[in-house]
């Protein structure tokens, strides 16, 4: 069991909140998943730079770090994590130095405005560290988790993101991603731990890669991905809700105009600002939900 | 309500469910007639499950996971959407949902009756064994699976494999069905089974509104009920 939110702002006035929103939707979800928790937040972006988010052991200088790496770099630290921004051009660069010299430092996600934290611990406690609640953003999606196929570790936690500004969270298990992550490697997409839900991610990547829109990605998965899944995935301008073709794993959404919400339970919407007034409904198996902003 | 009706006021952003739930617990069969009004249910599990006395529980809201499980006797009417197992193993009384209900709806529950406003997903009515539920949406896939006893009225469509491996129980449908489990067909609906919706019609407060000739019925070939050994390699 784990649970998944997600919240995708329609009214630009609510951005300032949605770290508040979503830390709160997180809360409500430790029943169905206290081991660990993460969320990805969509916030501000500066054009030609990049934001690498970076994890490391309790205590790492990450300003030390920075020196090193020199140049154009701007750093935001929060505990074990750390945003670091970085001209386009140089990703690949500070991507290779950080690897070489930096091998207790992982790369968990890189984009114009994703930013990606994750910890073992109650979600309570890891949306505190990371200081959610005054984070501001356009999107969001994050996962309480009860690990079943993998160690409770901070890899094991979700979100995954397996390509620029695209993550995902997953409530179930996945029953051909071994053989999906062989298909992947041929591909070309990085699939770095065990974790069957970042096969998911890095399934959706190679779509989106090869040409799909998020919503047609995730009609493909329908046919590629065996087993028990509700995905919440977001990009850069997109938020997607898919449930397997059996409904095994539970969801509810609640749309207003200023906003898309979803949570495992009602209860993860029920703290949302006119929610009252909200068309809430189940969506239905192997049905794909996508918002994009780009579109709209 | 009667003259000796008591009203009594919960608030669960102020109290727990399990307060609730345990003063409810506490009502014996003969207390006097009361009605219960929840506020603030926010989605929480199991309110007023367990009930066995005459009352009426009034929940202002949507509710979480088995809302009205294993009920008896009372009546609970919920102004808002439920989550998964509404009225679970209910034995007598009502439970009735003014919006949608999640999945397993009524699930094995042995009698009363069922009301759901909206649409009911995935599994209405599974392992039914003799509620009444009236949808007056459309239900999700694998309803009535395995369904034993009782009836489901839909006034919209079902889902793929309805009824499937159904033993007993009576499914009237008036919108489209995407398929029939194993072992489920159409019948004929004769004048007991008109009769039948008809009451079903005055459950939901709709009778004089709808036709019931407009639904189609649907129950067990009775294939399935024994091993036949002409199946054996199938097992």
């Amino acid at each position: 069991m784990c649970g998944i939110v997600g919240l995708f702002l329609k009214d630009k006035s609510l951005e300032p909140k949605l770290g508040e929103m979503l830390s709160q939707m997180l809360e409500v979800m430790t029943d169905r998943g206290p081991d660990s928790a993460g969320f990805a937040v969509y916030g501000a972006s500066e054009p030609g730079r990049v934001k690498l988010t970076l994890r490391a052991p309790e205590g790492y200088d990450f300003a030390a770090l920075k020196e090193t790496l020199g140049g154009d770099a701007q750093l935001t630290e929060r505990e074990t994590h750390a945003v670091l921004s970085v001209p386009e051009a140089s990703v690949d660069g500070v991507k290779a130095k950080i690897a070489a010299i930096a091998p207790e430092v992982t790369v968990v996600g890189a984009g114009a405005s994703m930013e990606l934290y994750k910890e073992v611990g109650l979600p309570r406690d890891v949306a505190g560290r990371f200081k959610l609640a005054q984070m501001s953003g356009s999107h969001g999606i994050g996962h309480t988790r009860m690990a079943t196929e993998s160690a409770v570790t901070t890899n094991g936690a979700h979100p995954f993101s397996t390509g620029d500004d695209q993550c995902l969270v997953h409530n179930g298990s996945l029953s051909n991603h071994r053989g999906v992550r062989r298909e992947l490697e041929r591909q070309g997409v990085t699939v770095k731990t065990d974790n069957d839900s970042e096969v998911a991610a890095g399934y959706l990547t190679w779509r989106m890669r090869e040409g799909r829109s998020l919503g047609e990605a995730l009609e493909d998965s329908l046919d590629d991905l065996d087993g028990f899944y509700t995905f919440v995935v977001g990009t850069e301008t997109g938020f997607g809700v898919l449930r397997d073709p059996i409904a095994c794993k539970p969801a509810v959404m609640a749309e207003t105009d200023e906003y898309v919400a979803f949570g495992s339970e009602y209860r993860a919407l029920a703290g949302l600002p006119g929610i009252e007034n909200a068309r809430v409904w189940e969506p239905e198996p192997a049905k794909v939900y996508f918002w994009d902003r780009a579109a709209a | 309500m009667n003259a000796g009706t008591q009203t009594h006021a919960v608030d669960l952003a102020r109290s727990s469910v399990r307060e609730l739930n345990a003063t409810l617990h506490a009502l014996k069969e003969g207390s006097n007639a009361s009605l219960w009004r929840v506020a603030n249910p926010g989605g929480l599990h199991a309110i007023a499950a367990g009930l066995d006395a005459p009352v009426t529980v009034e929940v202002d809201g949507p509710v979480g996971y088995y809302c009205g499980g294993m009920n008896k006797q009372a009546t609970i009417l919920i102004r808002g959407s439920a989550g998964v197992g509404v009225a679970e193993n209910m034995m007598s009384g009502l439970v009735q949902v003014e919006g949608d209900a999640s999945q397993a709806a009524g699930a094995t529950a042995h009698g009363g009756a069922l009301i759901i406003g909206g649409n009911a997903a995935a599994r209405c009515g599974i392992s039914m064994k003799g509620i009444d539920i009236v949808v007056k949406g459309s239900v999700g896939h694998m309803s009535a699976f395995m369904a034993q006893a009782g009836t489901l009225t839909v006034f919209g469509d079902a889902g793929e494999a309805l009824g499937d491996s159904i033993y007993e129980a009576r499914l009237y449908v008036r919108g489209s069905v995407t398929s029939l489990g194993a072992d489920c067909i159409e019948k004929e609906m004769r004048d007991e089974h008109k009769a039948q919706l008809f009451e079903r019609f005055k459950l939901a407060g709709v009778d004089g509104e709808i036709d019931p000739s407009e639904f189609k019925r649907y129950g067990s070939a009775r294939q399935l009920y024994h091993f036949h050994v002409d199946n054996a390699s199938a097992y």
